[in-house]
């Protein structure tokens, strides 16, 4: 074995037999790098000890500065700046504010929440990922561990892996 | 480990493993065209072509070209317009509502149906923005710019500035969703593009994925990404509707001045944005075979869906009647009597085949699984809702409250020629989608392989 490897990347066939496998590596005191799947696997997050995303609370957030846009720019434009009486209605009136209203909000939230997906997320058009195996995209699922952050061997962390239903154990350096 | 149910269809058929999907579906995007593809590319090309010519002309001599006149001053352009938004709605309903309610059929549908509301916002956005006449001006008349005319703002009290913002907002977040459920199925592409040797493929379907990964902690942030544009999206595409019914409820015309058009519109357009999905999908499995992914229990499912919104749209039709008659307003009466008896029955009967009657075959298990039925009875449906909007729209106002104006409306080849542009430009829209993007969402399908999939006997 190459000794400036420093990744033992684990191979896993099966959704059901990766999630044990992360349950029990992280018992054994196991620190998990990464896990790579070609789809969400449920539960995998809470497995990891992933903390809830807190994307909807910038949903949220961006959804009301829309709210509060358009409101503001629909009683500025046509209460103050340029007022006129259209149907004899006042010229500010809430009712007819709402459905620009609640579409800038959900256009604001939308755009907004995608757009801090990808900043968290580190996703650019023109970056490559790091790839631990090519096939994570097609049907495995893929478990990184960093030799740095581990005191167990490399032997030993290949050992583990393979006892807990890995079906290859390689070694990746970046 | 594959768990067959025994009370559910599975939703896969074929006995296909996680890697069949990747396979199945990348392969039309790597291979050639085929000579099919190129023929109904050249056809929409024409169809493109010449309506783009009537398009020209049209803003180049006025919308007097069109067959409007002094009575009839909203026609066929407004009646393209609200068929193809209607249309549209099909999409983000099977992937927004359709998730809330975690119907697992959705999967294998969503992305041509979503794909096909984008091209069909964009189809019914060409009709304004025609009949607008001076483009060019356009923008400050339907946009809160600021302009050199005081500045005078857009009337936000209008509900057709109201339905800018919604067909806008319609349009960006649906294509945001869309695009959100294809950045892992670009890296699908991206890595086997990789694996062929081709780079400059990968290069490109890396820079469309956004540089995918698939880390746990990615698809965790993009699973509750997924699920709030769900839930953002599903009142989006109820407002969409509604907004565009008001462009006629809220006036005083009869037959147009209806508190009923809200639900009524919506129904509508899930019922006719259905039907397109079915015409477009059972043709795109068979091209692209695949059959084992779009079943037949799909296309049953779709059907049902038809029966419940055509249904709705019957009794919605039956009520405008009623309170017609109940609520004794001559001009009223007489919207109704005449869309039923006068010089357009042709239309108004035409409607009532094709979207309250014809539907109701779908009781029968044996049409709503036979798929040369189904598409015919599909492309029945869009008839039917076409001249559903023509009914309400043209005979509405070609006789109003001065007897002396009553006209008829006479479409010139142009109003047909813009008509056709939009087919044009949806149908080649959608074959460029077919080739270049994967056409179903592959990370979703795997995810049910497990559950949902028939086994290999």
């Amino acid at each position: 074995m190459d000794s400036n490897k420093n990744f033992v990347v684990g191979i896993f066939e099966d959704e059901d037999v990766l999630l044990h496998a992360v349950e029990h590596t992280r018992e054994k005191g196991l620190k998990i790098h990464e896990v790579y799947s070609p789809f969400p696997v449920h539960g995998l997050d809470e497995a990891l000890g992933y903390k809830r995303s807190r994307l909807p609370i910038a949903a949220f957030l961006f959804g009301m500065t829309g709210t509060s846009l358009a409101l503001l720019m629909q009683i500025w434009m046509l209460g103050y700046d340029w007022p006129m009486i259209i149907g004899g209605k006042n010229h500010a009136s809430l009712p007819p504010f709402i459905p620009v209203t609640f579409e800038m909000t959900v256009l604001l939230a939308a755009f907004g929440m995608v757009g801090t997906f990808f900043i968290a997320s580190d996703m650019k058009p023109y970056k490559w990922p790091r790839q631990f195996d090519i096939r994570s995209t097609d049907d495995k699922h893929v478990m990184a561990i960093d030799l740095a952050t581990n005191k167990m061997s490399k032997e030993e962390i290949s050992a583990l892996l393979k006892s807990q239903g890995a079906s290859e154990v390689n070694e990746k350096n970046f | 480990m594959q768990v067959t149910s025994s009370i559910r269809e599975p939703l896969i058929t074929g006995g296909k493993t996680i890697r069949d999907v990747s396979e199945d579906i990348s392969r039309q995007v790597e291979g050639k065209p085929t000579q099919l593809w190129w023929i109904a590319m050249g056809i929409s090309l024409v169809a493109l072509a010449f309506g783009f010519y009537c398009l020209c002309t049209l803003l180049w001599e006025g919308v007097g070209v069109w067959g409007l006149n002094k009575t009839v001053g909203w026609a066929w352009d407004i009646t393209n317009f609200v068929w193809w938004v209607g249309i549209g709605h099909a999409g983000t309903l099977i992937s927004a509502i359709l998730l809330l309610f975690r119907q697992k059929w959705r999967m294998s549908i969503n992305r041509a149906a979503e794909a096909m509301t984008i091209f069909a916002v964009i189809c019914a956005a060409t009709f304004p923005f025609a009949h607008m006449g001076r483009l060019w001006l356009g923008f400050y008349w339907v946009f809160p710019l600021p302009n050199t005319w005081g500045s005078l703002w857009a009337n936000f009290n209008s509900p057709l500035l109201w339905d800018v913002f919604a067909i806008s907002t319609y349009f960006s977040v649906s294509l945001v969703f869309w695009y959100m459920g294809l950045i892992p199925d670009f890296a699908v592409i991206r890595d086997r593009a990789v694996r062929q040797g081709h780079k400059l493929r990968a290069n490109i379907y890396n820079a469309l994925s956004f540089g995918w990964d698939g880390a746990a902690r990615t698809w965790s942030r993009y699973e509750s990404v997924a699920l709030i544009l769900a839930g953002l999206s599903t009142p989006l595409v109820l407002s969409v509707h509604t907004i565009v019914s008001m462009d006629f409820a809220t006036s005083v015309v009869p037959g147009w001045h209806a508190t009923i058009f809200p639900p009524y519109f919506v129904a509508g357009a899930i019922f006719s944005g259905f039907a397109m999905v079915l015409t477009l999908l059972i043709i795109t499995r068979k091209v692209f075979k695949l059959e084992d992914y779009i079943t037949i229990y799909h296309i049953e499912l779709m059907n049902i869906v038809i029966i419940i919104t055509g249904s709705i749209v019957g009794i919605a039709y039956i009520t405008e009647f009623f309170i017609a008659w109940y609520g004794q307003v001559p001009a009223e009466q007489y919207a109704f009597f005449n869309r039923m008896q006068g010089p357009y029955w042709w239309a108004y009967w035409s409607m009532m085949t094709c979207n309250v009657i014809s539907p109701q075959l779908f009781w029968f298990k044996k049409i709503r699984t036979n798929i040369v039925a189904t598409f015919i009875l599909s492309i029945i449906v869009n008839i039917g809702m076409w001249f559903e909007r023509f009914v309400i729209i043209v005979t509405s106002i070609h006789r109003d409250y001065v007897p002396s104006s009553w006209s008829m409306f006479h479409p010139t080849i142009y109003d047909m020629g813009e008509y056709i542009f939009t087919f044009g430009l949806f149908f080649s829209a959608f074959l460029l989608f077919a080739k270049f993007f994967p056409v179903i969402n592959m990370a979703e399908v795997k995810s049910i392989i497990k559950s949902s999939s028939e086994q290999k006997h």
